[in-house]
């Protein structure tokens, strides 16, 4: 058994590392979100330069076949830079919804340009009724001539404002909340009748809700079997799962190593605070979390691009549940232990924390992911 | 034992009921009760109507102008005002630096401050904070020298909340530095106009401006704005901390807060029911609203204790301790009640007035910022760990 990286992936990871630190200053990264595009064109570009975008494609693509593992080294780097570029988006989601389910001439339409990063996908999988449930779909998508009309409203789309192309989940039959009957469909982001409403996030990044009204498809939008997409979406959420853990695990790290330095160097009644018992038992605990985080999410890794299975979703809900609760541990309990500062804009903790509790907002919190868990559990 | 009001107790909350109903702006209250920023305006034109009514002073004794309330009615008033959705008090000139110009102030002091506290000519700030002196208060080093008949004061303060809006600051400086910390302190008012002066905003992480650093360089304040003593400031600034932890826990806030919840849990969907009626989050909230009504009935201990005249003790650091962890639990349901909407940061709505179509609830907008704002719930006013080590000490001798 070993769990290290092997040199290949350790190299990937150092390059990422190296361009992130290259880039992403605290200050550089706060004018990139404050941009109309929402992050850095330039970094985005040089991550596609350097065959990152590339990752999980196959070589015909420019990419190296990468898996969980190779995903998650790119995302905990891309995670220590708290960077906002729609990698999970485009990359993970947007461009393993259309591997998966797309036919030939839809993924060569679309995958060699997301490879290279020239392409930027955006998926709208929530809808406003939907909480965390992918399967709760109103969007309907009604036959009409040799295509499709869709109307309906897609929720929390992040990086939808700026993407060339969408991904997004319609009911072409059943009812609300149905497995079956969810399909997925590919729309050209200037397609008539999508309407954005478009907004900054808590945590940096930008994204929209997207109205649809009478949007008319074609029969090539269609991606996938029609009615099938349930198992799908709930395979490449998967996949996005453990990337997520990936940039989780590095806002943890870098968000416990920032408290820990501010524990030595900060000073009240003529010692460091972190000469406290109560202090040193709260970092102590914030590094279990940390720990506890990074073996699920070298779980999660393991398992992210095998076939589904019911001990593949068991591992990615328990990976999710953990950590969406370590991140918001290590967020409170580390602004708590900053004192005032910790609250501050100008400080870099504190965008890590609220990064880190969003991240339990994204594909399910710890309680859906419990639940999801739990009703798996059989009597023995 | 008797749990109840008394008739005359129950008499008065019909009073304050009446009161609240007739004269509280509906806009204010709404504002309040959808978690929404208040204006500088909005406190003051809630102080005025509050002051026409007589009731703006109620920590003050009625020679002053103070209502004079008993401990059950002080009670009544914050829990039925909260529930309404009135405004809390922005506290620093009446019930901070009131108290000790009462007790330890001079008459001149007494005449000047306190009239133009009651009618809002006054807006006061807190200088107690510095950037090296946070839980280890009496480390603080802001510094005024004796000139004549001036003090030259020098130094920064920080965490001044709404300095901005202030015209007066209240100050701990440090006026000797030959002897033990907390010997070698005095207590400062100074006109925030004075040259020398300089507010810096401070932006918390939710993006708002609430918070101030103030910059002291040769600023002149006139010896007879020195309170009490000089070197004996730690003295009242101790007297006055006791009036900010009482309070500090929040009761009333935290049960309007999970009215709140309850109406956006009511709202929002989970597999097309009610979020509230699910049972995973159904249980989250009556979870806290169980320890809720625990600390509530806390709080009406206390508050029975001190009925007959003093100060509660170190029971009301375990109460702040409590009632903020309370609250930030509320805070952090309502933004899991919410979703995947936690996530937008939709400034436009959060002021009242917006009349576009709202993203998701009504309500929704300030939820997310509001959770991270409320973590300074458990760092202020005497971070809880601090007030741990205050009940540690003075009630259990550890």
């Amino acid at each position: 058994m070993d769990f290290r990286l092997n040199e290949e992936q350790q190299m990937l990871q150092d390059t990422v590392a190296r361009l992130v630190r290259g880039e992403y200053s605290f200050e550089k990264r706060l004018e990139y979100s404050e941009s109309e595009l929402g992050f850095s064109a330039d970094f985005w570009k040089q991550l596609g330069e350097l065959g990152l975008t590339a990752v999980p494609f196959p070589e015909e693509l420019g990419g190296f076949g990468g898996t969980g593992v190779e995903v998650q080294s790119v995302m905990t780097e891309l995670g220590r830079g708290l960077c906002i570029e729609p990698y999970l988006q485009s990359v993970v989601l947007g461009g393993g919804l259309i591997s998966q389910a797309g036919n030939s001439e839809q993924k060569e339409q679309w995958l060699g340009g997301i490879a290279t990063g020239e392409v930027r996908a955006a998926v709208g999988l929530q809808e406003p009724q939907s909480f965390y449930n992918l399967n709760d779909v109103e969007t309907r998508a009604e036959k009409s001539g040799d295509g499709y009309v869709l109307n309906g409203r897609k929720a929390v789309v992040i990086g939808g404002h700026c993407a060339d192309v969408l991904v997004v989940s319609a009911r072409t039959s059943g009812d609300s909340r149905d497995a079956d009957g969810i399909s997925l469909f590919l729309i050209p982001a200037d397609a008539e009748g999508i309407e954005r409403r478009t907004y900054p996030t808590i945590d940096g990044f930008k994204g929209c809700d997207l109205f649809l009204n009478n949007v008319q498809l074609g029969p090539d939008a269609l991606l996938g079997d029609e009615g099938k997409a349930a198992e799908v979406i709930e395979y490449q959420t998967g996949r996005a799962i453990s990337a997520l853990c990936g940039e989780a695990v590095g806002a943890m790290e870098v968000a416990c190593d920032l408290t820990l330095e501010y524990l030595k160097q900060r000073k009240q009644f003529g010692v460091p605070i972190g000469r406290f018992q109560v202090l040193q038992h709260r970092m102590v605990d914030m590094m279990s979390e940390l720990e506890q985080a990074r073996s699920m999410a070298i779980l999660a890794a393991s398992v992210a691009d095998e076939p589904q299975s019911d001990e593949r979703r068991r591992i990615l809900a328990a990976a999710k549940n953990v950590i969406g609760r370590s991140g918001q541990f290590i967020s409170e309990q580390g602004i708590q232990s900053h004192g005032g500062i910790g609250m501050t804009w100008e400080y870099n903790f504190a965008h890590y924390a609220k990064r880190l509790v969003m991240i339990n907002h994204q594909l399910g919190d710890d309680d859906f992911h419990l639940e999801r868990y739990a009703a798996m559990l059989q009597a023995s | 034992m008797n749990l109840n009001y008394t008739t005359e107790e129950l008499a008065f909350r019909d009073e304050v009921r009446a009161f609240l109903e007739k004269k509280l702006p509906e806009d204010i209250a709404a504002k309040v009760k959808g978690f929404r920023r208040l204006s500088k305006e909005d406190h003051q034109r809630w102080q005025k109507i509050l002051s026409e009514q007589g009731w703006y002073a109620t920590h003050w004794p009625e020679e002053y102008g103070g209502v004079n309330w008993s401990p059950v009615q002080k009670h009544i008033w914050d829990e039925e005002s909260s529930r309404y959705g009135a405004p809390r008090s922005v506290p620093f000139g009446v019930n901070m630096v009131a108290p000790v110009i009462i007790k330890f102030g001079t008459e001149e002091q007494k005449q000047r401050y306190l009239p133009r506290i009651l009618s809002g000519e006054d807006w006061w700030c807190q200088g107690y904070s510095e950037p090296g002196a946070g839980s280890d208060l009496a480390s603080l080093k802001t510094r005024a020298v004796r000139e004549g008949d001036h003090y030259i004061v020098n130094g920064q303060k920080t965490w001044t909340t709404l300095g901005q809006h202030a015209n007066m600051i209240f100050c701990l400086v440090r006026t000797n530095t030959e002897v033990k910390a907390q010997e070698g302190i005095s207590f400062l008012l100074i006109d925030m106009n004075t040259p020398g002066i300089t507010v810096r905003p401070i932006i918390t992480l939710d993006g708002e401006h609430e918070v101030n650093e103030v910059f002291f360089e040769d600023v002149k304040v006139p010896a007879e704005n020195l309170v009490g003593e000089e070197d004996k400031g730690w003295t009242y600034a101790k007297y006055l901390l006791t009036y900010e932890r009482t309070g500090l826990a929040g009761i009333g806030i935290s049960k309007a807060a999970l009215e709140h919840l309850k109406g956006l849990a009511s709202r929002r969907l989970k597999n097309g029911k009610p979020l509230i009626e699910d049972a995973t989050f159904g249980q989250r909230i009556a979870q806290v609203e169980i320890d809720l009504m625990a600390a509530a009935i806390s709080n009406l201990r206390i508050i029975a204790s001190v009925e007959g005249g003093g100060m509660p003790g170190a029971e009301s650091s375990m109460l702040k301790v409590r009632g903020t962890e309370i609250r930030q639990t509320i805070n952090d349901l309502a933004r899991r009640a919410i979703g995947p909407y936690a996530i937008p940061f939709v400034e436009e709505e959060l002021d009242l007035g917006y009349d576009g179509d709202f993203l998701s609830d009504e309500n929704a907008a300030p939820v997310a910022p509001q959770y991270f704002n409320n973590r300074k719930l458990s760092i202020f006013g005497g971070s809880n760990e601090i007030q741990k080590n205050i009940v540690s000490k003075m009630i259990l001798g550890l």
